[in-house]
């Protein structure tokens, strides 16, 4: 199949980037969209031309770290997936695809569709970990947990931290990122003793690099692992609680 | 005191204060949608009760103390909200500041994408509500304690009914978010509230839009004259 690109290029953190139009073709309906964009990076590299910058890991949905606003949705019209793990067959050919960055005050650009997603990692310093001494694991059963609360725990820690979220939310909020961090801990019992200490920290990091919520729930339809914005809700729940209490 | 400015200074200290807010104007919308159906009885039902509102509380209280305390809380509660809406919707701007070329939204309402100029709309409605029928001031014939004929008098002016129309659109789109939303800013987590609360938002939406429209149309088609 072929396709009309239209890609966004900057060259670096200071410089104005603008979209440059490529043609992809020749394009297997079966690659993925990364493999699609490799396909047009080496006819840019045999023509001597700077290949489109963009990050990838695992190309198996899991490592976040791919990304890129497709059409003007997150990792593209699929839903529920990565940007790796979306296939061309989800478009047809002849199709124009525009492919931007993550845009968010949070997330400066660094080269082209590569951004800077480390105000996310201060999130997690803040107090997303437990706090105890590492040695070796604990026999598994001398903590009973139970089964909805470990699958619910499970559904919060499926988060990949790609940024998704951000890029999607008008107000480049990162409540549903930071909402799925605090519940995977704050439902587990390892999690307790830190709960309402680590809302109240990590809540305050995100509040210095992102905006609020509005509830349009557009992370949770682009979440390539379908988080739920329910655990906003339970974020917000925990946060009026720790605010109680201290 | 410094807790609650500690607390509001966070954006979900602000979010919980519009919820809070949001519902005790909620509640206030509705009493006075629910008073207003008098408009249906006739002029002697919806005056009597117009007096009712002043005379509240009398004699323990002095005639319109009541009254006076109630718009106190609905004027903190106004300032509070539009005061949070504008320091979060600055925040928000300033976190995005860049947008996307053609962007989709695959799942956020026209009700969410509207709550800024919606409230907008109805902020400046309700000043020039107070205007029309409580002061008078830009009401072309009012009769002060009447209010029957100050409404059907209003209402008979096409353009004044499809300000009153508009804005009550507004706020039924307002409410259909901002009272399904307020659940998550609460953090209410209870799932048998969970499952009711499109339900709740939409019917209060409904019902509070549908009578406030009710009456300039009511008016205008001659059903109350």
């Amino acid at each position: 199949m072929n396709l009309t690109l239209h890609v966004w290029r900057q060259k670096s953190r200071d410089t104005n980037g603008s979209f440059a139009t490529y043609q992809a073709s020749g394009i297997s309906p079966d690659a993925s969209f990364l493999e699609m964009l490799d396909v047009v990076n080496e006819e840019l590299i045999a023509k001597g031309e700077e290949p489109i910058h963009f990050e990838h890991d695992c190309r198996e949905g899991i490592c976040g770290s791919c990304g890129m606003m497709i059409n003007g949705t997150a990792h593209g019209p699929m839903g529920g997936t990565a940007t790796c793990q979306l296939h061309m067959r989800h478009f047809n050919d002849g199709d124009e695809v525009w492919v931007e960055p993550w845009r968010a005050r949070a997330f400066p650009v660094i080269k082209d569709l590569i951004v800077d997603r480390s105000p996310l990692d201060k999130i997690i310093q803040a107090g997303g970990f437990i706090s105890v001494n590492t040695g070796s694991a604990v026999e598994a059963n001398t903590l009973p947990i139970p089964k909805p609360v470990q699958e619910r725990a499970m559904d919060a820690a499926e988060c990949i931290q790609c940024g998704a979220c951000v890029a999607q939310c008008p107000n480049g909020a990162a409540q549903l990122f930071t909402a799925a961090k605090i519940s995977h801990l704050g439902l587990l019992p390892q999690g307790q003793p830190e709960r309402y200490e680590r809302v109240l920290k990590m809540v305050e990091v995100m509040e210095e690099h992102f905006g609020s919520c509005t509830l349009f729930r557009e992370c949770e339809a682009v979440c390539p692992k379908e988080i739920s914005t329910e655990f906003i809700t339970r974020m917000n729940k925990d946060y009026l609680t720790a605010q109680v209490k201290r | 005191m410094n807790w609650f400015g500690n607390f509001y200074r966070s954006a979900l200290g602000k979010k919980a204060v519009m919820a809070v807010t949001g519902v005790i104007l909620f509640g206030w919308i509705f009493l006075h949608m629910v008073g207003n159906l008098k408009l249906y009885l006739g002029p002697v039902h919806l005056n009597e009760y117009a007096h009712f509102l002043r005379a509240m509380g009398s004699p323990a209280v002095p005639e319109s103390f009541a009254l006076w305390v109630s718009r106190i809380v609905l004027l903190v509660c106004v300032v509070l909200h539009i005061h949070a809406a504008t320091v979060l919707t600055i925040m928000n701007r300033e976190a995005r500041p860049v947008g996307y070329r053609d962007r989709d939204y695959p799942s956020a309402t026209y009700a969410a994408r509207t709550m800024r100029w919606g409230g907008v709309i109805i902020a400046l409605f309700v000043v020039y509500h107070l205007l029309h029928l409580t002061t008078g001031t830009v009401h072309p014939s009012f009769i002060k304690d009447d209010v029957y004929h100050n409404v059907v008098t209003g209402f008979r002016v096409w353009w004044v009914a499809a300000v009153y129309i508009i804005a009550n659109l507004a706020l039924g789109l307002h409410l259909y978010h901002g009272l399904w939303s307020m659940f998550a800013s609460l953090g209410v987590t209870n799932a048998r509230v969970s499952k009711w609360k499109r339900a709740f938002a939409t019917t209060f939406a409904v019902v509070i839009t549908a009578a406030n429209v009710s009456f300039p149309l009511a008016v205008l088609s001659g059903l109350v004259r």
